[in-house]
Order: structure tokens, then sequence, then C-alpha cells
């Protein structure tokens, strides 16, 4: 079999180890137009804050691919032909497949703003936008701002303040990532932004982006009114899933590529996965585009074992959400489900230290009391022992008095179990919990 | 076509601003004023140098901990690692390293006293520290007390920065309170005084076969005569004890860390003064390779070794006795002076700070194969988070590249971990912690990931 990929980020690449395993004769090709070899995309802030060099957020060494046989072709995929199963290179070169994998990923969505094609306006998903963005703040940038309220856009404030740059960030919510992070968790994520300086125009849109007389952004104008001087704009407004190739081999496309429950699109022997993948159908609460590092790996994962056994494909299974992130120097993690409003039916213990940035949220069921969903911020939760938990649907109280079990933060660290049973004990008397388990996962 | 070179050479700075160039010039004036200290002519005026250098050396160096770290908010951060000359292996890296080389080849070569007690290019600097010697040993200084002196500055200075650049951490903060005691207390303090009550120089912080003499004949039964019979005989019973029952037991429950990372003066300077270097471990698996074939070899000479020079001592094989005392210095000179002064500290600036604690300690290797085998540590994983950034890896100062485990859920056992706790302090998502646990299934990966079993390492 050959399986051409195109795409190297975690999708492609986790789907070329899987085949790689479970096929050891495959002969497999890895096409990448964005780097010769993978790299981890959620690192692109390190390297530009110096934290890191490029080669150090490679996951593997250079000798990794030849050693396990992967191919790797550094070029665009220009065209498909799923008729005669070949993909076009710009190369002139033409490859034919017995599978196809596109795992193109995505970029980062720009907007329609007058303005957004000037120099020093750009996206943050990409390597060239690294290299953009590396040399466009390298000298005269004094003042900073940044488009959106998510993950990319605190990533690019941090980058950009470290750096001695002064940040704007425009948020046309009313919190920090108003969809996501429920009204404590927002509140204590705000005092890292004002802790390191970040100004928050909360409803407020971008509406206009001025250029100076070297066709450089110069200011931006928000719907509020406001002219705000930057010489640097970063649009964190979300990804798009890359469709140029798909398109161009006649797929069905939607928002992404869309493919089934086994993530096949709808030519033969051709799969899609990763950010770029659009599933036809999904479940109540789940989304139909996933573009997370770590959904990517899971959908590699699933279409490579499909890869390898067209006679037993194997469905995707979103599984446990999960996700986790920094903000500046506050870590969170989620496990479950825990949204942004409350649920009806659903209760939420929410815990927070009066002073440090400490909180931890745990969502159950009013009626079984079933443990649903956990955010913390500041604290560290083991994964597994959560897993568990939410797959059994442990009751809240059981939980509680085992919280200890989970507790992931290293050794010597305040422990909260005590004031976290107490604060619940408090809230909810009539499911009074004893603690019956302090930190560690061995000590009871 | 991107290349790394640009991406890091073009890489914005922020700008150095006044403060910190005002306290930088403090540190840089110190250190020159070492020379004067040491060849000018006027010994007064040399002396007030010599003061006035550590003064400056001193508060130049607190003081920009304090301006740097501390007007941020605690936590981690590395930034500009790799974007400044100093820590990244520019000029000013090769500069550092060589004159840190440049002093130990004199310390060690040039520097032994003549008939007039005269300590050659070190001279100055030796005599500047006699009053506190006499205060603190009741006897004039020499090259090794300048060097201590030196030495344990350092780990109080440098530790004092760590303590600011990671006070939001109480790992780190007990740890190097530990490592700061232990210099201060057992490797300089205690030796002293030892020497003022007319008793052997001894360090109880420093074991065989790391202190490799301490096992051998010679010194034993230069101890027993030397330590009187109370000291001498505990001296040599510390010894024997902390080496083969200690390191055994305190290595099974806590991990090869209570030694390199809490307690161990090489790892002291390494954590402290070596903190900026700890990125430029080699994390490459040539680097493991080389890291392995040269370990293993230090151990079995240093046993071989001891072994053999009990066999001579006992008089047994008459043939071994103008063998023993020769070989016995030749590994002094390479190993005890080359591998881990010159090139273990003079290298901090090019290969980080750990070069001999990771290619020549014995008794990191020792400790490490109890680690490995015999131990209820490792570092779990945490289920399906890590993204493979690489920061784990890139802040290991043993060359261990961490992620290749993390991303595949598995827990990290290896021999060379000196448990610093650095990469779970600056993973972003919280995926590293350092635990003490149950044998049973110690290498059991999280379920929640499925590890490719691709070759990472062989």
């Amino acid at each position: 079999m050959h399986l051409v990929i195109i795409g190297n980020g975690i999708t492609g690449v986790t789907a070329a180890l899987t085949v790689r395993r479970l096929q050891p004769g495959a002969r497999i090709t890895l096409v990448s137009a964005e780097s010769a070899h993978h790299f981890s995309r959620p690192a692109l802030m390190y390297v530009y804050l110096g934290d890191m060099r490029y080669q150090d957020i490679k996951p593997y060494e250079d000798w990794f691919w030849a050693e396990n046989r992967l191919e790797l072709v550094h070029a665009t995929a220009t065209g498909l032909d799923a008729a005669v199963q070949t993909v076009q290179l710009d190369s002139g070169a033409v490859l034919s497949y017995d599978k196809l994998l596109l795992a193109t990923g995505s970029r980062g969505r720009r907007g329609t703003w007058p303005g957004s094609e000037l120099t020093g306006v750009q996206t943050f998903v990409t390597l060239p936008d690294l290299e953009l963005m590396t040399r466009d703040t390298r000298q005269g940038v004094r003042e900073a701002v940044v488009v959106g309220g998510g993950l990319i856009g605190v990533e690019l404030a941090e980058m950009l303040a470290a750096k001695g740059i002064r940040v704007t960030i425009l948020i046309r919510d009313t919190r920090y990532w108003g969809s996501v992070l429920p009204p404590e968790e927002a509140a204590l994520v705000q005092r890292q932004l004002d802790a390191h300086h970040i100004v928050c125009r909360y409803g407020a849109e971008l509406q206009e982006i001025v250029a100076d007389e070297t066709g450089r952004v110069r200011a931006v104008r928000t719907t509020t009114g406001q002219e705000l001087p930057c010489q640097w704009l970063g649009l964190a407004i979300g990804v798009e899933p890359n469709l140029d190739l798909a398109r161009a081999g006649g797929l069905e496309t939607d928002k992404g590529i869309l493919v089934d429950a086994h993530l096949q699109t709808s030519a033969p022997n051709v799969y899609a996965a990763g950010d770029c993948a659009q599933l036809r159908e999904f479940a109540r609460g789940e989304v139909a585009v996933e573009q997370l590092w770590y959904t990517g790996r899971q959908q590699g994962e699933t279409v490579g074992h499909t890869l390898c056994n067209a006679a037993a494909p194997r469905p995707y299974r979103r599984g446990q959400w999960f996700n986790s992130a920094k903000f500046f120097d506050l870590e969170y993690q989620t496990y479950g489900r825990v949204p942004a409003e409350p649920v009806p039916h659903e209760h939420s213990f929410c815990w927070q230290h009066p002073t440090r940035e400490a909180l931890l949220r745990i969502n159950f069921r009013a009626d079984t009391l079933a443990v649903t969903g956990l955010n913390v911020l500041g604290l560290r939760q083991r994964h597994d022992t959560w897993a568990a938990w939410l797959r059994a649907g442990t009751p809240v109280t059981e939980v509680l008095a085992n919280l200890g079990a989970a507790n992931f933060d290293p050794e010597f660290f305040r422990q909260y179990e005590k004031v976290i049973v107490a604060s619940f004990n408090q809230r909810f008397p009539q499911h009074a919990v004893q603690l019956r388990r302090r930190k560690g996962l061995f000590r009871v | 076509m991107t290349s790394a070179q640009t991406l890091t050479a073009d890489a914005p700075l922020p700008e150095v601003v006044g403060t910190e160039k005002l306290l930088l010039t403090l540190v840089a004036l110190g250190l020159l004023l070492l020379l004067p200290a040491a060849f000018d002519a006027d010994a007064y005026r040399a002396h007030a140098c010599f003061y006035a250098a550590l003064a400056l050396i001193s508060a130049g160096t607190l003081g920009w901990a304090a301006w740097k770290y501390g007007r941020r908010p605690p936590g981690v951060h590395h930034h500009n690692l790799w974007l400044r000359a100093s820590t990244s292996r520019g000029a000013v890296a090769w500069i550092t390293g060589i004159v840190l080389t440049g002093f130990y080849v004199i310390l060690y070569w040039f520097s032994n006293p003549d008939d007039q007690g005269n300590f050659g290019p070190l001279n100055q600097l030796v005599h500047a520290l006699d009053p506190v010697s006499q205060w603190l040993r009741n006897r004039p200084s020499d090259q090794w007390f300048l060097y201590g002196t030196f030495y344990t500055l350092a780990i109080l200075l440098m530790g004092g920065r760590a303590l600011w650049k990671y006070r939001h951490s109480p790992y780190h903060l007990i740890r190097t309170g530990s490592l700061i005691f232990f210099q201060l207390g057992f490797a300089f303090l205690l030796p002293g005084l030892l020497l003022a009550f007319q008793r052997p120089e001894f360090y109880f912080s420093y074991f065989w076969p790391l202190k490799q003499e301490y096992l051998f004949p010679g010194t034993v039964s230069y101890l027993l005569k030397d330590g009187g019979p109370g000291l001498g005989v505990f001296m040599v019973f510390w010894t024997a004890v902390i080496s083969f029952v200690g390191v055994p037991v305190l290595t099974y429950f806590f991990g090869k860390r209570w030694y390199c990372s809490w307690v161990c003066g090489c790892g002291g300077l390494a954590e402290t003064a070596g903190d900026p270097y700890r990125q430029l471990a080699d994390k490459s698996r040539t680097a493991w390779k080389w890291e392995v074939r040269i370990i293993y070899t230090v151990l079995v000479l240093i046993v071989l070794l001891t072994a053999l020079l009990w066999v001579g001592a006992s008089g047994a094989v008459p043939a071994l006795e103008g063998i023993t005392q020769p070989l016995s210095q030749a590994y002094g000179f390479a190993i005890g002076s080359v591998f881990s002064g010159v090139i273990g500290v003079g290298f901090y600036p090019l290969m980080g700070a750990r070069v001999w604690c990771r290619f020549g300690c014995p008794m990191a290797t020792y400790l490490g194969l109890l680690q490995k085998h015999f131990s209820r540590f490792r570092i779990t994983t945490n289920g399906a988070q890590c993204i493979s950034c690489g920061n784990c890896s890139n802040v290991c100062e043993m060359g261990i590249d961490v992620k290749q485990y993390a991303q595949r859920g598995e827990p990290i056992i290896r021999a060379s971990c000196v448990g610093c706790g650095m990469c779970s302090t600056a993973c972003p998502r919280g995926v590293l912690n350092l635990e003490n646990g149950p044998r049973d299934n110690r290498y059991q990966a999280s379920p929640l990931i499925s590890a490719d079993s691709l070759r990472i390492l062989s």
C-alpha cells in the first residue's frame, strides 16, 4: 500500500505513525508545503519568545523519519485526481496513491475589514506567520493591537508584551473567552492580563485598519469609535480549514472537507482528518469541525486504523472532552464539559481562593450527583483519575471525598482539598462530604 | 523557505533599560576589579580591590535578580535564552567559558605554593582571604580556600537569583535552600572548623565514588590516625555507611534527586550558577550514546581502582606496589581535575551545567542505576495532555529528551534524571509531576493515549 498524507501536522504524523506500527510494510509519504519536518504548532510562540529555537519544537529528531521509513516531501500539493488516484505537486512531480489522507489543517481567518492586507497585519497559526511576525515586529513597534479574545489572542499578547510592546486586545464579548469560560474563570484570567499590563477593550470590534504612507498599519478604528495607534495588528478571530486541494479534486466540502464517521470523504480511498475535516454527523454537544491539537491527534489515530483495515473501519469517537491552556502564568485544565453558562438540571460548584490564583469548578447532575465536568485554574489535576470519574458518572460526594487522589500539583505545593470540601459542605449541606483522601496517588 | 537561523537571528529583543544596565555594570566592574586585586603590586590596594570586587559582584548580582524577576508577577519564564549571546553560545558565552577554563587550569596546575608560600598567579587573591581563613580555620589561606570561597559565593549569589526566579514554586524554594545549606554548612564552614580544631578537613556531604579517595586505603588510615579515635572512626564509618547503605535506601524512596539536586555541591553549582545554561545540554540521540559509553566506563574504572588499591595495601600482591600510586594519580588528574573541574565547570556556558554530572560522575552513575532499577521514583505524564512543545526537554540540564516520553503518555524513568523538577515547572500544560510510588507498574503509560512503539533511543 502506498499511503500519501498531505500535511505533516499532528494529525498527519499521528496517522503515519499509526499506520507504520500496524503495517510495517506500507509505503508512507508525507507532503508538506509549510515545513520540511513536523513541528509542534502550539509551541510556535516559544520560538518567538526565545525560550526555544525552531529545531527545539520538533517532536522528533530528523533521523526519525528515515529510520521509520516515512518519506518526506517538502512541496505544495496543487492538484488531486481522485479518479486515477494521483496528487500533483508544485514541483511538477505526480504522486500515485492507494490511499490518500488530507490533513491540510487550517489557517487564520483574516476577516473582510478594509486594510487587512496592509503590512504589519497578520494572523498567527503557521510557521510562515511566525516568520512574518518576527520580521514585522523586529523594530519600530511600540504599540500593537490584537483582535480576538480567545487562546491565540492571549498568546499574541504574551509574545508582544515580552518584547516590551504595549498591547491592546479588542474583545467582542463582555468577558475574556466568554463562549467557553464561566464568569469566575474569566475574571481570574483578567487578573493575569491586568498584572501583565494588557489593555482589554470589551464589547469593541474592529471597524477599519488605517495605513501610513508606506502601506503599513498605523492605527485601527473600533466600532466604539476609538482610534488606537498601532504599528502591528494581530487577527486572532479563529481559524478556517484549508480546502484548496479538496476543492481542486472535486471533493464535497462545506466549512471543511465533509467526512463520514470513518473520516472518509466523498471520493473513494480519500480520507480527511484533523482541523480540515467536517463531520457530517456528530453527537449533541459536539462540533462538526474540531480544531484542537488533541482532537487532531485522535482523528489521526482513528483514520490510521481505518487506512490499515478497510474491511473493519474504525468510526471516530470524540471521547471525553479535555483541553488545557496557559494564560501568561496561569494554567488551565478542563475535563468533561463545563459550559460557560449554567445548564438546567446541573449544579455548578465553584471554589476560589480569596487572594491566590486558584480556582476549581465541578459541574454535576442535580439528580444523580454524577460529575459532568471540571475546570481548574492555577491547580493541576490528574487526567486519568478524572477520566475514570467522568466515565463512571461518579457522584460528586465521592469525588470530593477522594479529591486528593486527583491532585497533580508538585510536591510541597499548598493543598486546598480541605477548604474545597468545607466550601462544598457550606453550599450543599444536604450532601455534606468528609474528606478521605489527602494528596497523593499512593497515600490515603 | 523557513530557515531556523532566520527565526532566531532576526527575532526582536526587548530593550535593556537603564536600571538593568547599571546593575550588570556593577557585576562587570566587580569582575574587572579582580585583576588589580590579583596583580597590583601594592598589597593594601590589592586587598581593597578584592573586597570591593566581592561587594560589587554580590550587590550587582542580587540587585539584578531582584530587579529582573521581582518586577514581574511570580511564574516561570525562560524568554530570550536562545536570543542572547550569553546564554546561546554567542561571543559572551565563549569568553566566559575561556575565562572559567583558564581559572581552573591555573588553580589546578599553576598555583601550588613554592617554598616561600607563593601561590603563583593566584597569590594575591589567596592572601587577600587570610583574615577570613584565620577567623574560620585558624590558619592562613591557600588556593583551595580561595576556590571554596568563590564556589560557595557563586552558590549563594546565584542561589539568591534562583530563589527569586522560581519563587512561585515551593519545590524549587525548598530544594534551592537545601543546596545552599549543604554547600555553606557542610562544604565550607564545617571543613574549616574541623581544621581550626586540628582535625582532618572532611566534607560530610561528599561520598565515594564521587569523592573517590574517601574509601582509598591511604585516606582511611589517615582519617583513623589524624581524626582521633572518635571522630576519625566516625568519618570512615559515615562514608562507608552512606555509600553502601544510605545511597540505596534513600534512592529507593526518593530517587537520585535526594543527592544530585538537593545535597551535592556539584549539583548545587549547576542548579544555581548553571541555571542560565540548562538549555544548552545536548538532547540528541548521539549525545545520549556518548553519555552511556563514557559514564559507565568511569564507574567501572573507579570501582576497579579502589579494589586494586585495597589489594595493593593488603600486601597480598607485591607486584602491585609500584602501580597503584601512579594509577590513582592518573585517575585524580584525568577524572578528578580535568573532567569534573576544567570541563565540568569551564564548559558551563557552552555545553550546559551538568556536563560532569551527565557524562562523568561515577556517583551519578551509581545513583542512576539504583534509580532505574530499584526506586519508587518516576516523573508521571498527565494523561493525554502533552502538546509536544518541547519546553520540558529544553530545560533538562541532563539532556533528556523528556517530551519523547510525555508525548507518548509514558512515565519518565531515566538513570540520568537528577529530579531537579524543572520539566514539571516549565510545562505549560501541567503534564509532568515528580512522584514516589509503588514500583509495580511503574512503567505503565496512560491509557488515554496510544503510545506509538517506534524507536526513540536504541
